[in-house]
């Protein structure tokens, strides 16, 4: 779309002077009624608990002008680039450019990711920012399964981030067993918690499904933050043992990794293990979710999101399978908090709140649902950009916002949107996103 | 004496204080085209949707029989009755997946065989030889399926892409890749041209002498229904008013004047006349 060349023919047309301004007017007097309390008036408590306030018309007068001018550019652009419907022509040496991009962008990305620990070796605030990015990777694409396969909108999947976080934490730190016992118990209680939120949200659909996930999410934090004979409460858990390669610590000590190697010890040693332990399992999760897809259990997924009434004339029992996507869902999720606490070496209930499952659902919504790949970059453009705007300070929302906003108008079903058939006799072409349904649920 | 695969025995279906379907009682012979007809709201979505588990009756029992087991439908979930009961159905406005291929469609449909065959997804995860084999057969299932209905060709399109008449007869397809053993159709003709309803009769005739699928239909369109039915219901306001084969059907006075809306002394004469 972006790479399209409007080589149409474009009907020429005036300008409409009358209308663009009549549209500005209109937008500028909305500004003025939004801002005239938020920014014209300005209201602090004053030194003995009273109200004071100023007023700022001028910033109000510069905020309405803004609005108004940019109004009209706007209108003024939408009229230099012609009409949306119109059909651009896509010359064949840029859609063969294009689709040869696509076909190595996957393999590119690979090995990039894999060299990132050799390229920047020397550099620690990169390989943690990639070992953030890639927990985020496979937290998006378990809940994936869960929104973008089954259509099932969860809102409170940081909720099995914290299972399997806590769950590798106090196994760990309790009965001290090792980072390779505690992984899959962590996912596997991550597992269970799925199945123990499917149960009461099986009947319910969208917003109120929405809403029991949220509520799920919250419960969760909470009892975390209270159990405090458990979980520590709000000082969390701490002295959570780094993991180690098959038995062999990567300590500075004589029978830690580095010596057996005859090299010098370097504490960068643990975060390229750590690096390369979660890209792992984030391939294996892809792997699994690649598969699934395949297989009956992931097309009654899909065909759950298209169509549940056409599933059940079908036979397909929706309850096992809703809850097979919440227990896989889960389960990532799970892992995913395991490699979070393994490299944090601490955790606490404040890194389990709304936010992080808004992020992680961002991340699916943004990649296009149902799209491995896009995933995968969303969360590297949204926690790698997050980084990239720190300087920005508080404006980095603002240009977060700003970037969301904009990409949903262009590519309102996320950077990939088209959905590839998991079978097929002689084509395999992807399916455009108008017809792929969103999910009641 | 007639082999009869399913009777409805006294089925009543309220609403609230609106009877929908009063004290029915038919029967469908197995292997033959059994039809449901009837005016705009005489019930006959309703009796379907009792027989296919989407509305628990109020009272009555329907019963299915074949393979020499007997299922009473009203007791069995809904999903069971499609599972178990082998009972497949399509619907009045078409429920395919519209953002899968034709070729997903009819694979779906095989979701119980194909989860058996995978272990429960336990084997199918690391590709064992007899899923693939099973994945093979349930490929060649559907590629038979979708050469009948003429949509070989566009297997690997979105079913949402597809003509309407096209999607109509992947519906009845999608369907019979469950392998039912009774096929109830609502109102397959709905929207289609005469040459499309001349190829729905001859599909549901093919399917008949192929697979001796049992069929219960609605339909609105005679054409249709007189064409191919060998017995046939009539329904008005819920109460059976006549049955038997499409030519009593056609001559019967009371069909007529429900279809009609012979005015009222008429309407009493015609039942006076008659009971």
């Amino acid at each position: 779309m972006v790479a399209a060349a409007s080589t149409s023919s474009k009907p020429t047309r005036g300008v409409d002077a009358a209308f663009i301004v009549k549209k500005a007017v209109i937008s500028a007097l909305v500004a003025l009624v939004l801002f005239s309390l938020m920014i014209g008036v300005r209201t602090e408590a004053g030194s003995d608990g009273q109200l004071t306030y100023w007023t700022r018309f001028g910033d109000l007068a510069a905020m309405v002008a803004t609005v108004f001018v940019g109004s009209i550019v706007i209108e003024l652009l939408r009229h230099w680039w012609g009409p949306v419907e119109t059909v651009r022509v896509v010359p064949p040496s840029a859609t063969k450019a294009l689709s040869f991009a696509g076909r190595a962008l996957v393999p590119v990305l690979l090995i990039f990711t894999f060299l990132v620990p050799v390229i920047f070796y020397n550099e620690r605030y990169i390989l943690d920012l990639g070992i953030l990015v890639l927990t985020y990777v496979m937290l998006g694409w378990g809940l994936n399964i869960v929104v973008g396969l089954a259509g099932l909108l969860d809102l409170g999947y940081v909720a099995f981030y914290a299972v399997g976080a806590y769950s590798y934490a106090l196994l760990a730190t309790t009965f001290g067993w090792s980072f390779w016992m505690c992984l899959p118990l962590a996912g596997i209680l991550a597992a269970f918690f799925g199945i123990l939120l499917g149960f009461p949200v099986l009947r319910l659909r969208g917003d109120y499904l929405a809403i029991v996930t949220l509520a799920f999410g919250e419960i969760i934090r909470l009892v975390l933050l209270n159990w405090q004979s458990l979980t520590g409460g709000p000082n969390g858990v701490s002295g959570i043992p780094r993991p180690t390669m098959f038995g062999i610590p990567l300590t500075p000590g004589d029978d830690g990794l580095a010596a057996l190697l005859g090299i010098e010890f370097s504490p960068t040693h643990r975060i390229v293990f750590l690096f390369y332990l979660i890209f792992g399992l984030a391939l294996i999760t892809n792997w699994a979710t690649i598969r699934l897809r395949r297989l009956p259990i992931g097309r009654a997924w899909e065909a759950l999101r298209e169509d549940e009434v056409a599933c059940r004339a079908l036979g397909i029992n929706t309850t096992t399978t809703k809850l097979t996507a919440f227990a896989i869902g889960a389960m990532f999720g799970g892992f995913a908090g395991a490699c979070f606490v393994t490299r944090q070496g601490f955790i606490s209930p404040e890194s389990f709140t709304f936010h992080e499952s808004a992020l992680v659902l961002a991340i699916v919504v943004l990649g296009g649902m149902g799209s491995q790949l896009g995933v995968a970059l969303a969360a590297l453009a949204l926690i790698g950009g997050f980084e990239l705007f720190r300087g920005l300070e508080q404006f980095r929302m603002l240009v977060f916002g700003m970037a969301m906003v904009l990409l949903m108008i262009w590519r309102p079903r996320g950077l990939i949107g088209h959905r590839a058939p998991t079978v097929f006799l002689e084509r395999n072409q992807a399916i455009s996103s108008d017809l792929v349904k969103e999910g009641a649920g | 004496m007639t082999d009869i695969i399913l009777s409805v025995e006294n089925l009543t279906m309220r609403f609230g204080g609106i009877v929908a379907v009063n004290d029915l009682s038919f029967t469908a012979e197995r292997g033959k085209i059994s039809a449901l007809i009837g005016p705009n709201g005489a019930g006959k979505t309703t009796v379907f949707n009792c027989i296919t588990g989407f509305y628990k009756p109020t009272s009555g029992t329907i019963r299915l029989r074949h393979t020499e087991q007997e299922w009473q439908l009203e007791r069995l979930n809904d999903f069971r009755i499609a599972k178990v009961a082998k009972v497949a159905r399509t619907f009045q406005n078409i429920r395919l997946f519209p953002g899968m291929t034709a070729l997903e469609n009819l694979m779906v449909a095989q979701h119980n065989a194909l989860m058996r065959a995978s272990g429960y997804t336990f084997l199918g995860l690391f590709g064992v030889p007899s899923y693939r084999a099973a994945e093979k057969a349930a490929i060649d299932l559907a590629r038979d399926w979708l050469d009948r209905i003429g949509l070989l060709a566009r297997a690997d399109d979105a079913a949402g892409n597809l003509p309407y008449g096209d999607q109509r007869r992947l519906e009845i397809a999608r369907a019979m890749c469950t392998l039912p053993a009774l096929l109830c159709l609502d109102e397959p003709a709905a929207g289609l041209n005469a040459r499309e309803s001349g190829e729905l009769n001859e599909l549901l005739l093919r399917i008949r002498a192929d697979y001796g699928t049992s069929i219960l239909l609605i339909e609105h369109d005679m054409s249709v229904v007189m064409e191919v039915s060998d017995h046939i219901t009539v329904l008005d306001y819920g109460v059976k008013i006549a049955e038997g084969t499409p030519r009593q059907i056609r001559d019967d006075p009371k069909v007529i004047a429900a279809y009609l809306g012979a005015d009222e002394d008429e309407a009493i004469a015609v039942m006076e006349g008659e009971t």
